[in-house]
């Protein structure tokens, strides 16, 4: 401001070595009045600050989309590490039955049995049978009628190793009475087997089954869990470990076991450590992201350019629609007076009663509802918010024109036969260009806060496009509000600088264009 | 002047009933509206009729089948007798839940207009009579940032500071969780609390218009011969500006505020909405989105009355108030 205050001062001493009469033409500098104004505009130091703040934004948003290295809508994804939940381990401490082949064991005479069993009676009866119980230590129970062996109650589980044939009822009961009597083999249906000290079960050297009392069940979904897996856990378990490392033999199966117990279920459960691929939502500002990245993945500042560039060319098409429309509609209304005025302000009159943003919430929500594609959308809402805001504008320009047409200039144009339109249009609206220009500048601001209004209400500008206004929206997550201040605040910051950008500026011009301002 | 008044009421009238088409016609475009939603619902129960008959029956139960300018004469008709219709979103007449909502957001808008003449009127005053200064400067400045401020974004942030990081506010809703235990002074208190930052959130954004219109005016007013001719006289500075030139100023701001009295009753709908404050604002929007029709038609026709009597208003007391104006 000031170096341009300089150069007009300077003009005249720098030429002026020689004296000039008082009455010579050069010692007066001479500025057109469009030099005037710019010159009124220039001292204004709001209207700078405004002018500054709308050049780096407009770079920001039309040069920064061009310069980031990112996309609009590119996706950053991410390997997290997370630990899930792989199996869950019970320990055994229910009694569980089996009735020998052939015979029968239902739940009454079970009830009957675990009576017996408390009560330490070695026999009991149910529907006139007399059951004998034998208790065979470690927890496993012979059950007998007469000589005949009826079933087994038992609190250790025999298990089928993966891929062998389920073990018989005489198998599973002559295993479990070998371990309780602390055998080492045994035979059952015509064939002897061997019981390890790891309890496993084994017939000529090949393993058929082993006996536990940890059940294991598989948490993920169409996951076997090996034996060799329930082998690494019992001993962790058994060396009451909070983890253990397991390699299920494959190239990346090395993964690390968390395992947690919870006392009032009785439960282990075996979390499993895996690298997940996600979307790198909120991630926080770093190098390579400035600003973060936001929920679905996308880098902020980059969404950011996009967005001011969404929220500039609206503001601007909206207000070409507005200015066109009112210019039209008012230069005819002001210059023809009479019904077509009366009929034109009235019109403006219902375009003012009707309240604006209810209804372009209702709009909003229609076309939410009708599933308008998010291009066409935009083209929807710059047609609608101009189609609202040209009232205003025909209000003023008409008001000026009446004012104008009673002048004589109009009267020459009359008299010379222009023609009317002519005459509107090249005669009397260039004289309210100024008015024109800075409810324009105005007007600007106002728009593109509507646009982000809806755009926040999610019925404006859709997601796979940016706007300011949607970028902020995030925050009526309350968790992204509290937490992840760089989503939302960025572009808010943008939108005040935009608008008070384009609010200072048209101020600078209103009083610039006021020839009454003092200075 | 009464027969100004009477032509213009007629007129407004007229205007009115243009409106409510426009908006009747709007409204009824609403697709997915209420009666579709329902629709859905019913016919998805087990054992019932399907979609297509429900939502036959349900458009003729609420009067839908009609063609469109039958239903808005009909719906005008109801309206100019004082029926409003029953509400589809809240299930109770439109007259009782705007009755029931409609004080909160009154007390919001006094209060606001109280503030906004406390601090900008004031303000506007200095800026103008120090014009150029360093005062004016910032006045203008922070006037145009509460016009430029997003009142959702502001509105955020002071949660975020006042209600998240300090916790001295709540975020939503006009009163605790407690409210029911306190005394009826406290429950005062509670909804007061509440009211702090959708108050807040109001005044600043709406201070820089006032202020910047008393400025203006206080500027032209200044520059008037007659304040020449005060100064000339040897008055006090003191004097000239609020014996001379404010009294001068308050013709249009007497004006400006007298034509806001009626949207006193309008709601704030943004800020309601963000703060979740039950006032009219926030129960229409909520009645907007579910496509409730009576009651949206009923509220965007009230504030189509409200704009309508704000400009009548506004007509009568500038001739009122400045006895240079006769109105014809």
């Amino acid at each position: 401001m000031s170096e341009e205050k300089k150069n007009n001062l300077s003009t005249s001493p720098a030429e002026s070595q020689e004296e000039y009469s008082l009455n010579d033409d050069r010692r007066v500098k001479v500025l057109s009045p469009g030099r005037l104004v710019a010159q009124r505009f220039f001292r204004n130091r709001l209207a700078i600050m405004g002018l500054v703040m709308l050049i780096v934004m407009f770079v920001f948003s039309f040069v920064g989309g061009w310069i980031t290295p990112y996309g609009q809508d590119e996706q950053f994804s991410v390997y997290t590490s997370m630990w899930k939940e792989y199996v869950g381990v019970t320990r055994n401490d229910a009694v569980r039955y089996q009735a020998a082949d052939g015979q029968e064991f239902g739940s009454l005479v079970q009830a009957k049995f675990v009576l017996a069993k408390n009560n330490n009676d070695t026999q009991f009866t149910y529907k006139d049978i007399d059951y004998t119980l034998v208790d065979e230590g470690g927890d496993l129970y012979s059950i007998y009628t007469g000589d005949t062996l009826v079933a087994m109650a038992y609190k250790d589980i025999v298990n089928t190793t993966d891929g062998m044939p389920e073990l018989s009822f005489a198998v599973k009961y002559a295993a479990m009475k070998a371990m309780v009597n602390g055998e080492h083999s045994f035979t059952a249906d015509g064939a002897s087997y061997t019981l390890d000290a790891d309890h496993n079960i084994l017939l000529n050297g090949e393993e058929m089954g082993y006996i536990s009392r940890f059940v294991v069940q598989s948490k993920v979904p169409g996951v076997t869990i090996t034996r060799d897996f329930k082998e690494a856990l019992e001993k962790a378990l058994d060396a009451d470990q909070d983890d253990f490392f397991y390699n299920d033999g494959t190239e990346d199966g090395n993964h690390e076991y968390r395992i947690r117990y919870d006392a009032t279920a009785n439960v282990w459960s075996v979390e499993q450590e895996t690298s997940t691929y996600v979307y790198d939502s909120y991630a926080a500002p770093s190098m390579a992201h400035p600003l973060g990245i936001d929920k679905s993945g996308m880098d902020v500042l980059t969404r950011l350019m996009y967005g001011g560039r969404v929220s500039l060319v609206i503001g601007f098409i909206v207000v070409i629609i507005e200015t066109v429309l009112g210019v039209i509609m008012g230069g005819i209304s002001g210059y023809f007076g009479g019904w077509v005025d009366n009929l034109i302000m009235r019109i403006v009159d219902v375009f003012y009663c009707i309240p604006s943003t209810p209804l372009m919430i209702i709009l909003g929500a229609a076309m939410d509802n009708m599933k308008v594609d998010p291009q066409i959308r935009m083209l929807y809402l710059m047609l609608l918010l101009g189609f609202l805001g040209w009232p205003g504008v025909a209000r003023m320009v008409r008001g000026q024109i009446l004012s104008l047409r009673e002048q004589e200039f109009m009267t020459a144009t009359e008299a010379t036969g222009i023609r009317v339109s002519r005459r509107i249009f090249r005669h009397l609206v260039p004289n309210v260009m100024p008015q024109l220009i800075v409810t324009s500048t105005m007007g600007l601001g106002s728009v593109i806060l509507t646009e982000a209004v809806l755009s926040f209400l999610g019925l404006g500008v859709k997601f796979p496009f940016a706007s300011w206004g949607n970028i902020i929206s995030g925050v009526n997550d309350s968790f992204v509000m509290a937490n992840y201040w760089f989503i939302w605040i960025p572009a808010g910051i943008c939108l005040v600088i935009t608008v008070l950008g384009f609010n200072f500026v048209g101020d600078g011009l209103r009083d610039a264009f006021d020839p009454k301002m003092k200075r | 002047m009464r027969n100004y008044i009477i032509k213009r009421i007629l007129i407004s009238f007229v205007i009115l009933i243009f409106v409510t088409l426009v908006i009747y016609a709007l409204v009824r475009c609403m697709p997915g509206s209420y009666v579709e939603t329902m629709a859905i619902q019913l016919s998805s129960a087990p054992g019932a009729k399907p979609y297509d008959e429900w939502l036959a029956q349900l458009n003729a139960a609420y009067g839908l089948d009609k063609p469109f300018l039958i239903g808005w004469a009909s719906w005008l008709g109801q309206f100019f007798t004082g029926n409003f219709g029953d509400s589809w979103r809240y299930t109770v007449p439109v007259i009782d839940k705007f009755k029931e909502v409609i004080g909160v957001s009154f007390i919001m808008g006094a209060l606001q207009l109280v503030l906004e003449l406390i601090i900008a009127v004031p303000l506007g005053i200095l800026a103008a009579t120090k014009q150029y200064s360093r005062l004016d400067y910032g006045i203008s400045a922070a006037a145009l940032t509460g016009i430029s401020l997003p009142s959702f974004f502001f509105a955020s942030v002071l949660k975020l500071i006042f209600a998240v990081k300090l916790g001295w506010f709540d975020t939503h809703g006009l009163v605790g969780r407690n409210f029911m235990q306190l005394s009826s002074l406290g429950q005062i208190g509670d909804m007061a609390m509440h009211l702090v930052l959708p108050m807040i959130t109001l005044v600043i954004l709406s201070i820089g218009g006032l202020m910047r219109f008393t400025r203006t005016n206080m500027l032209e007013v200044m520059n008037a011969d007659y304040i020449r001719t005060a100064r000339a006289k040897g008055i006090s500075e003191r004097k000239v500006i609020y014996h001379h030139a404010f009294r001068n100023t308050l013709i249009p701001l007497v004006t400006m505020v007298g034509g806001s009295l009626p949207s006193l009753f309008s709601g704030a709908l943004i800020t309601e909405t963000l703060f979740s404050i039950p006032g009219i604002g926030f129960t229409s929007y909520t009645a907007m989105l579910a496509g409730d029709i009576p009651f949206t038609m009923f509220y965007l026709t009230f504030l189509a009355i409200l704009t309508l009597a704000g400009n009548l208003i506004a007509d009568i007391l500038y001739a009122v108030v400045d006895p240079r104006v006769r109105l014809s």
